[in-house]
């Protein structure tokens, strides 16, 4: 059964990677089609670093991602500590609302920033209100209830006798926020802007409906491409990110176990 | 009591920006979408023949597939996601690490490329054809039909369903399989009595995952369907982006909306009132 179980799960990541590999092997390909494997190449790479139009959306698509997932994170951290602290009432009707993008799917969150866009657009006569401003306030919207969701569960897990400790040691509210919570909370700041990072590195739904021609992101703009015939080097691209990616999981897993290992030590150094 | 109203002034100020953020760009567009769907796209007054629109013609059918499609989704992604989520769970903790990343990389990869792989796999010349050719089975029609959607549905969207149902199946106390062991329990009532029960959170939050962006899905339907394979999120898009008539759109995405909120609100009755809803992953 076990095994059973093993090489079923073997087949499942198989069906996962799958397409990915078809990818990655397409960018390799001197031919142009995606599954007609012609012959070995790095032309597409060499093609995609020739590419300004193509290295420029990605670097909009990380300055939006890095801009929103900042703003969102502080925006987002300030505001978990505040919602902790309100009557039961008032903060479930404010959790109720943040949950409002998370739960929404994500055409009716675009379409409904991208109306409200409009209607401004109309009420101040400009009509090119869509770009990156536009676009960086969607993406701060759908980033903040990540941000405010991963926060949430360490506040409540914090023991609220540190902060008073603070405080009565002569604290200003602000400073037992710098010196104590922050510091206790910080596990969850940091997969809250992780999360949000890679959620608006990847978005394609919300970015479509409130782009302008003036401010294009990659996702968007690989949309538009898959309109026509693909270029392959878009597969090296793909191949690129891959690997980056892959790279950055693999740190993290690495940074963690290692930070595990240390906490066992100290666990069995304490038993001892 | 100084201290309290120290901390009160501070609590408005901190949460400030963020609830005028969230009344700005949550509440009010929400608000926008019901004055265009309630206004005429031409004269610009009051009407209800938007929503009138929606109830009419080919649009309660396409709205009856996409909830179709996605529950089939939903349910494949259930049945084959949960012996995965269950078999990672059991690894030791090193090794789930490493199958939990691997659960989550497609999901920070392009979903439009991925999507588009499966067009080059399944179309008439792809690959799967060509190695169905080799031994002797005739090229088959896969892309363009209904199984192709919901294949896209399913792999896009398995993630969403194998991560959730870890995250509870991982929690459960394995001294709790034991007792039922111990107490003369078959394997299958282990199942059945005591683990499926515990997963249920996971479940309606695995579920929830996949149907709510698989029903509203348009790019999907439009690489791997046809013309009959038509999904709600298809036509909402063409509103807005072809046929140039939000009031419309707006009507649609309204009503997608609601029905999304039944959707949901039924499964988590299903889940009963202990759970409040399953977990937040």
């Amino acid at each position: 059964m076990k095994r059973l179980n093993k090489i079923y799960t073997v087949l499942i990541f198989m069906f996962l990677y799958l397409p990915m590999l078809v990818l990655i092997v397409a960018s390799f390909n001197t031919g142009k089609d995606i599954t007609d494997f012609e012959g070995f190449t790095f032309r597409q790479y060499s093609a995609l670093f020739r590419d300004r139009t193509l290295l420029t959306l990605l670097w909009h698509s990380l300055e939006v991602a890095v801009l929103s997932s900042l703003i969102a994170t502080v925006m987002g951290t300030a505001a978990a500590v505040g919602i902790h602290r309100m009557r039961p009432r008032l903060r479930s009707l404010v959790l109720t609302v943040t949950n409002i993008p998370m739960t929404n799917p994500d055409i009716v969150t675009g379409v409904s920033l991208s109306l409200l866009f409009v209607f401004m657009g109309v009420l101040l006569r400009n009509n090119t209100i869509l770009g990156f401003w536009t676009l960086l306030i969607a993406h701060v919207t759908f980033n903040l209830p990540y941000v405010i969701l991963n926060i949430m569960p360490k506040l409540s897990q914090m023991d609220p006798a540190l902060q008073e400790a603070a405080l009565d040691l002569g604290c200003t509210p602000f400073q037992a926020f710098r010196k104590v919570t922050i510091h206790e909370i910080m596990p969850g700041i940091i997969s809250g802007a992780i999360m949000a990072f890679t959620m608006s590195l990847d978005d394609f739904v919300i970015s479509y409906f409130v782009y302008g021609p003036s401010y294009v992101t990659l996702p968007v703009e690989i949309y538009n491409y898959t309109k026509k015939p693909l270029q392959p080097k878009i597969y090296a691209l793909f191949a690129l990110l891959f690997a980056l990616i892959l790279l950055m999981m693999v740190l993290m897993n690495l940074l963690q176990a290692r930070s595990e290992r240390k906490k066992n030590l100290q666990h069995t150094a304490h038993a001892i | 009591m100084k201290r309290n109203k120290h901390l009160l002034s501070g609590t408005f100020l901190l949460t400030a920006p963020y609830i005028v953020w969230m009344i700005i760009f949550i509440l009010i567009p929400l608000g926008v979408v019901v004055f265009y769907a309630l206004t005429d796209s031409v004269t610009g007054m009051f009407t209800l023949g938007n929503l009138s629109k929606v109830f009419t013609g080919a649009f309660p059918k396409v709205f009856g597939r996409s909830v179709w499609y996605s529950l089939v989704a939903s349910a494949i992604c259930l049945l084959i996601g949960y012996p995965v989520a269950y078999f990672i769970a059991r690894q030791k903790p090193s090794t789930q690490r490493i199958l939990y990343m691997l659960v989550m990389l497609p999901m920070c990869m392009s979903f439009l490329l991925r999507t588009l792989a499966w067009v080059g796999i399944l179309r008439d010349t792809g690959i799967l054809n060509t190695l169905l050719g080799k031994i002797g089975i005739g090229p088959l029609h896969l892309i363009r039909t209904n199984g192709a959607v919901i294949l896209g549905m399913v792999y896009n969207y398995l993630p969403y369903m194998i991560m959730p149902l870890y995250t509870v199946i991982m929690k459960i106390d394995p001294l709790l399989i034991e007792a039922a062991e111990d107490l003369g329990c078959s394997s299958r009532h282990v199942f059945t009595k005591v683990v499926l029960p515990l997963s249920l959170p996971g479940i309606i939050s695995g579920v929830t995952m996949v149907f709510v962006p698989a029903v509203s899905t348009f790019y999907i339907s439009q690489k791997l369907g046809s013309t009959s394979t038509t999904m709600i999120g298809d036509v909402i898009e063409s509103q807005f982006k072809s046929a140039n008539n939000p009031n419309l759109g707006a009507a649609l995405s309204l009503v997608l909306m609601v029905l999304i909120f039944i959707c949901v609100g039924i499964m988590n009755r299903f889940a009963g009132k202990d759970n409040e809803g399953g977990v937040v992953v």
